[in-house]
């Protein structure tokens, strides 16, 4: 209500839901064991399914390209095992469709090394060989988003970029990850830096990074390189912080337009991990077959940050992690936008910033009241909309209007609003449905 | 190694929520409203304390058999229809004959909230509606006051408060003028101090307004209570009243009675407040307020009755609507940002 704590920037409204991350946050990253079968899907993120370029049967070896970008916005996949490639058939994904899928099982052997490819020369390499070599190492936003990095760094023609904002914030509940790599790989982060000034053309980047993680940034802050334009920010501890908007907001003061992009504002952001993914791999040629992860949550035994091989399959890493007894519900990610897993078998993608686990106890949904126009959500949604005649409207099928009047396309599903609501409406699980029923007519008319 | 257990339970995120809920909002209006319940039974008796049982009970009772009656899951216990109830019973004169409370508190429910669909749909405060109804169907006993502090008040009741329905009821000899009458037909003005401690005549819950403040803070504090409306309302009046005055003091009485007066405290705080039917934004809240002092004092001073609080915000709920539809937040990245 009054702003007293307003010492670090940040953006107006938002909410504070428990950071619950001092059960992970000092523990480093540790290497995750091979699961026995590993299962890549050829989607792992937003665009066109990769290609596949290897046979059933085939030996393969770890970091081995196994399916080629197909088109601009798709990108590679590489082997997270030298091992041989089982099958190539359907396995189950998080939206509980079946999607195409290279299975492979690792040798058990093997030395698990992985081969140098061609590296990327920072000083000789063009900007548009640099954003190749991102999109060929197979590079999506790893906060969550999982969209292809090259795509997002495309500047439009008539745009110039005067700030790279790298964001650190991981407001998200539980996860850790952002921040183990912040603190064990900050020489990784500045040469991705380098690579992603190139690509954008920015003067400067701005590292931001949320209060709760001050020390880390002070790290961050006395290790940047002479010559590289870089200030790390700190930012109120304050969900979601996190979204780019939000922390463009924070960082610079601009708003990005309703509907429109970073570039609209002359910034381009990129997570944090995702830059130290790029400053890893691209000196070697090497591609993603491997992330950091945070495996959390009250239902947990070995609660930890893993670098983990993409496509271990979730029961595999559970059952490694151990579970309680009362386990009863699994979310890909945080507890705020994470998505509820209708099952273990689906595997560990690139865009997997984690997972949680609760037992019944912690997460028993009370009933619903009608909304009593008390107005929380309208003081926690971080875009000024207004959730609670959104929710009215949902109730009521008025979709269009939702999105005609009322923004509702420019929800991103933070979950705030539903967080605050004292009557328990589901407003985002709403908004998400009318979002594709206004999506999908909007395609049918067009 | 544990086994993966064989269900999952799946839902639409986000799967953790900050804890608050309808019902302890409710409940905390209801604990706010307690002491200011105390004083009415400490100053007017049992005469007090037999009104405001008897508003309670007529609310709950009516909201339970029109949800009986609808066959929908019973809504007491949000605690609304509580505070209905105790609302209603704190604005009636302590010695109102108890089948006009429970005529009132039928109406004002059945009428006001179950007939709109209940809480989150009523347009109006239920409590303002059936104290309106009393006000238009019982003139007489709705203006006849009690002295408070009177010899004798916890021992017996006034000789109105248990007449016969639909009889004339009788009252004792002395009545007690309230601070607003004796103002408008009297020109006789009652201290500030008086006012503030609540050591006058007047409807059962609205003389302390020192009471009606403290539960006022605590719920703003706790944010169940948007603090702008009751500023917007009070600020309104004291700047209109301060302004009258100085022109005309004969007339018009200072800022400081005319805040602490009548039911404008209890209004502002308690009523106008209710979020069903006050606007959503802050912006709209302050209109609405501003909407609510205007019409206070205008009714006060001009009007043909010496009190106009209720009325102006039954005005400013069926204005509520109209202001949300016209006062919406500035969505991020439209027109007006940087």
């Amino acid at each position: 209500m009054f702003s007293l704590r307003r010492q670090h920037p940040s953006f107006a409204h938002g909410i504070h839901p428990p950071e619950a991350k001092d059960d992970t946050k000092d523990l480093p990253i540790k290497q995750f064991p091979f699961a026995p079968v590993m299962i890549v899907p050829l989607q792992q993120h937003i665009g066109k399914p990769a290609l596949a370029v290897v046979r059933e049967g085939q030996e393969v070896e770890r970091g081995q390209l196994i399916a080629a970008p197909d088109g601009f916005v798709s990108v590679a996949m590489h082997a997270p095992a030298s091992g041989v490639i089982q099958r190539i058939g359907l396995a189950p994904a998080i939206n509980g469709k079946m999607g195409p899928a290279i299975y492979i099982k690792p040798f058990a052997g093997s030395s698990q090394e992985v081969a140098e490819g061609t590296p990327c020369d920072l000083d000789a390499a063009s900007a548009d060989e640099i954003l190749l070599a991102i999109q060929g190492a197979g590079i999506v936003g790893l906060g969550g988003a999982a969209f292809p990095t090259h795509v997002k760094l495309k500047v439009p023609e008539d745009r110039t970029i005067d700030t790279l904002v790298i964001n650190g914030v991981e407001c998200e509940p539980y996860l850790t990850t952002d921040h183990r790599v912040m603190v064990e790989q900050p020489q990784d982060i500045f040469t991705g830096i380098r690579y992603l000034l190139k690509v954008t053309g920015a003067p400067r980047a701005i590292i931001g990074v949320e209060a709760n993680k001050a020390e880390v940034a002070a790290a961050l802050r006395d290790a940047v390189p002479a010559d590289l334009p870089v200030s790390v920010a700190v930012v109120a501890v304050k969900y979601p912080q996190g979204a780019e908007k939000m922390l463009i907001r924070a960082l610079l003061g601009r708003e990005v337009p309703s509907g429109g992009l970073p570039s609209d504002v002359d910034v381009v952001t990129v997570n944090v991990a995702t830059t130290a993914e790029i400053g890893r791999l691209l000196p070697h040629g090497r591609g993603i077959q491997e992330r950091v992860i945070t495996i959390g949550g009250p239902a947990i035994r070995k609660k930890g940050n893993y670098r983990i091989p993409i496509g271990t399959p979730l029961r595999f890493a559970l059952e490694y992690a151990g579970m309680e007894e009362n386990l009863s519900r699994v979310f890909l990610g945080g507890p705020m936008m994470g998505q509820a897993l209708p099952s273990l078998d689906i595997p560990i993608t690139k865009g997997t910033s984690g997972f949680t686990a609760f037992t019944t106890a912690q997460t028993s949904a009370p009933g619903e009241y009608p909304c009593i126009h008390c107005a929380y959500c309208v003081d926690a949604c971080p875009l000024f909309l207004n959730p609670s005649q959104l929710g009215l409207l949902a109730k009521s099928g008025q979709y269009e209007r939702m999105a005609d009047e009322f923004h509702l396309l420019d929800c991103f599903e933070c979950g705030s609003c539903s967080y605050v609501c004292p009557a328990h409406i589901p407003l985002v699980q709403r908004f998400r449905a009318a979002k594709t029923v206004v999506r999908k007519r909007r395609a049918a008319a067009s | 190694m544990s086994q993966p257990p064989r269900t999952l339970e799946i839902h639409s995120s986000p799967h953790i929520a900050s804890g608050a809920s309808v019902d302890v909002i409710m409940r905390n209006v209801v604990w706010a409203l307690l002491p200011v319940a105390a004083f009415a039974v400490y100053s007017f008796g049992l005469a007090a304390l037999f009104t405001l049982a008897v508003a309670v009970l007529s609310c709950v009772a009516t909201e339970q058999v029109l949800c009986r009656l609808a066959a929908a899951p019973s809504t007491v216990r949000d605690w609304s229809v509580t505070i209905t109830g105790l609302l209603y019973g704190l604005t009636l004169p302590p010695a109102l004959p108890l089948w006009m409370v429970a005529c009132g508190g039928i109406i004002g429910v059945a009428m006001g909230k179950c007939l709109f669909g209940g809480l989150g749909y009523n347009a109006f405060n239920p409590a303002l509606v059936g104290r309106a109804f009393l006000q238009a169907a019982f003139p007489a006993a709705m203006t006849s006051w009690t002295p408070a502090f009177a010899d004798g008040r916890f021992s017996s009741l006034p000789a109105s408060t248990f007449t016969f329905p639909f009889a004339a009821p009788e009252y004792d000899v002395i009545s007690g003028a309230t601070p607003l009458a004796l103002m408008k037909f009297e020109q006789q003005l009652t201290a500030s101090g008086e006012l503030l401690l609540g050591l006058t005549n007047g409807s059962a819950g609205e003389t302390c307004a020192a009471l009606i403040l403290a539960g006022g803070v605590y719920l703003a504090a706790r944010r169940m209570l948007n603090w702008r409306i009751p500023v917007a309302i009070l600020g309104t009046v004291a700047l209109l009243a301060w302004g009258f005055n100085l022109a005309d003091p004969l007339h018009y009485p200072p800022a400081g009675f005319m805040l602490l007066s009548g039911g404008l405290m209890l209004g502002a705080v308690f009523m106008a407040t209710d979020m069903v039917a006050s606007p959503i934004t802050h912006a709209g809240c302050v209109v609405y307020g501003v909407l609510i002092g205007v019409l206070v004092t205008v009714i006060r001073l001009w009007g043909g009755m010496p009190e106009g609080v209720m009325y102006a915000i039954l005005l400013a709920n069926a204005v509520s609507p109209h202001i949300d539809g016209l006062i919406q937040p500035r969505v991020f990245g439209t027109a007006g940002g940087k």
